[in-house]
């Protein structure tokens, strides 16, 4: 009994916190999509009011639309670029350190100073990048300021500081594969990329398969970028889910409706969470 | 070891002269590119086809850039929020780790798949109810409002938990013979042996509250309580680009000296946290 009582001494901050700041919003999150709040009445109860609302609004499928496109595009390049790097390096036996602390760094720049320096790279006029291909003689491009652009170059920013995680990850996970797997493969007179298909990706699927989830759920509440590069612009060709419930709540200070919005949000990541959860317990057992 | 390739040839070097080109240009130099930028007056930032080295060398962009932002006030800000955000969370969840892995109450399990099961749900879904009870709670525009929330980290718990889990319970038990309470063998036994993993957790908090946006920017309506972060976005639209740039290499400093310290702390955790399930 003692023991009991003691346990739950050393838990109660962890549960005062977990209950005021994770389980109780989680509740009252559901709740508020349902209501019309305005700080000086109480709430009322609206029914789907707030949803219909939502689905009235023609920025809720651009939106949609956007961090698709932007989740899709992030997969690629996000997925490809890590996977293809860790795969190279994992065969370089010289300047490792230096490598791995490379691809790093930009992992540690906080997103608002990444956010500002690739803005300032992007500049049509001045910018680093169109500076490189003008001296190149090779055609510039306008980069965040066209509709055509903006999305990409948004995941351009993206993948750059954050591929280290991935990249390192995925190098950690190919340094377990058995070297015997290798040399059979030779043996049967395998080449690099029947070997890449037939033992680096069967021997990795499980963790590409997580991080890949991972991704999608992260990707789809991209913020800080488009918030500060963009803005949504040009032509709402960069709105996206998140963006667009930071508008509902702050701009219009319509919480309901932000609400509501963030139950979908749930509702589509929680498809992928579980997912998630699924393999997790699958690599484990 | 082993792996796809066992060649030295020259396709070798081939490969690896390449990579080294391309992360240098990928990596390397658009932040020297930067650190250089500040160096340069508006007009040559502005010049085309762009200067290499700063044909003026202005090295007060830097200190124009502190007084003009009045970085100083930002930094120590910053500081009070990462630091803060790391006291807390440890303060909350190494206690409640050492309960759910050692002291093992009755519903503990039950206890830990809740705070689990937080982990499934963006921690966006929230972000207008959590902003709502911190509002309702009095916590805007104080350092608290980060810290609290920041501490209910299940992940870490999680972390953590696993790692006492592996602490012998003899060693524990001798503690107790010894006439240790439960108190004095989590500061004496558990937190000496946990070492590895309470730098990796320190450290990922700590990183994590420095680089935060979304909650700052909530929480700190009042610019002279802002952070770092936010308080760039504010000023980037109407300071002289030298001097923003100046300023943004300032902010990332400390965590570029950071990482360059605990550079194998963070990237074993990386792999500790991230994969293994």
């Amino acid at each position: 009994m003692r023991r009991h009582v003691t346990a739950y001494g050393f838990l109660s901050a962890a549960l005062v916190v977990f209950a005021v700041f994770s389980w109780y919003p989680i509740v009252r999150g559901v709740v508020l999509s349902f209501q019309q709040v305005n700080f000086v009445t109480s709430p009322d109860w609206v029914g789907w009011e707030n949803f219909e609302r939502l689905f009235a609004d023609p920025l809720f499928g651009v939106a949609w639309r956007n961090t698709l496109y932007f989740t899709l595009l992030a997969l690629l390049l996000g997925f490809g670029v890590p996977f293809l790097t860790a795969v190279v390096l994992n065969e370089l036996r010289h300047a490792k350190g230096y490598f791995r602390l490379l691809v790093y760094l930009p992992v540690m720049l906080p997103p608002v100073v990444t956010a500002l320096l690739w803005k300032w790279f992007y500049d049509p006029g001045p910018g680093l990048f169109n500076s490189v291909l003008r001296g190149l003689g090779l055609p510039t491009s306008q980069w965040l300021d066209s509709a055509d652009t903006s999305m990409i170059s948004l995941v351009l920013v993206i993948t750059w500081a954050n591929m280290g995680s991935a990249t390192l990850i995925y190098l950690a996970t190919l340094q377990t594969i058995p070297g015997e797997l290798y040399e059979a493969a030779d043996l049967d007179g395998a080449g690099i990329f029947r070997k890449v298909r037939h033992v680096t990706i069967p021997q990795t699927k499980f963790v590409i398969l997580m991080l890949l989830l991972l991704q999608v759920v992260a990707t789809m509440q991209v913020f800080t970028e488009p918030f500060i590069m963009t803005g949504g612009g040009p032509e709402e060709s960069t709105v996206t889910v998140l963006l667009l419930l930071y508008r509902y709540a702050f701009y219009y200070n319509d919480f309901g409706t932000a609400s509501a919005l963030s139950l979908i949000l749930f509702a589509v990541l929680g498809v992928f969470s579980f997912l998630y959860l699924k393999i997790t317990k699958k690599a484990d057992a | 070891m082993r792996t796809l390739t066992r060649g030295t040839g020259p396709a070798y070097w081939i490969v690896l002269t390449l990579t080294l080109v391309l992360f240098t240009a990928a990596f390397l130099l658009p932040l020297v590119w930067v650190l250089l930028g500040a160096f340069k007056p508006p007009a040559e930032l502005a010049q085309q086809p762009p200067t290499l080295l700063p044909q003026t060398w202005e090295p007060g962009a830097y200190v124009d850039a502190w007084n003009y932002m009045d970085l100083g006030r930002f930094f120590l800000n910053t500081f009070v929020v990462a630091i803060g955000a790391w006291a807390v969370q440890m303060a909350v969840i190494v206690p409640a780790a050492y309960a759910l892995s050692k002291l093992r109450p009755i519903f503990g399990n039950v206890v830990m798949g809740l705070m689990l099961a937080t982990l499934m749900l963006p921690s966006t879904a929230v972000l207008v109810p959590v902003y709502l009870t911190l509002t309702d709670l009095g916590l805007l525009n104080n350092p608290a409002g980060i810290w609290l929330p920041a501490a209910a980290n299940a992940l870490n718990v999680y972390l953590l938990k696993r790692f006492f889990d592996q602490i012998p319970e003899e060693l524990l038990e001798a503690a107790r013979i010894d006439g240790a309470g439960t108190w004095t063998t989590l500061v004496r036994i558990v937190l000496p042996i946990s070492r590895p993993i309470l730098a990796v957790v320190s450290i990922f908090a700590v990183v994590a509250a420095w680089k935060d946006f979304i909650w700052p920017l909530l929480v700190f309506p009042d610019p002279a309580k802002q952070t770092l972060s936010v308080a760039l976005q504010r000023f980037a639209p109407d300071t002289p680009i030298n001097l923003l740039l100046a300023g943004l290499v300032l902010a990332s400093l400390p965590m570029v000296a950071l990482f360059l310290a605990f550079q194998r702390h963070i990237l074993a955790g990386l792999t500790a946290g991230g994969v293994k399930g």
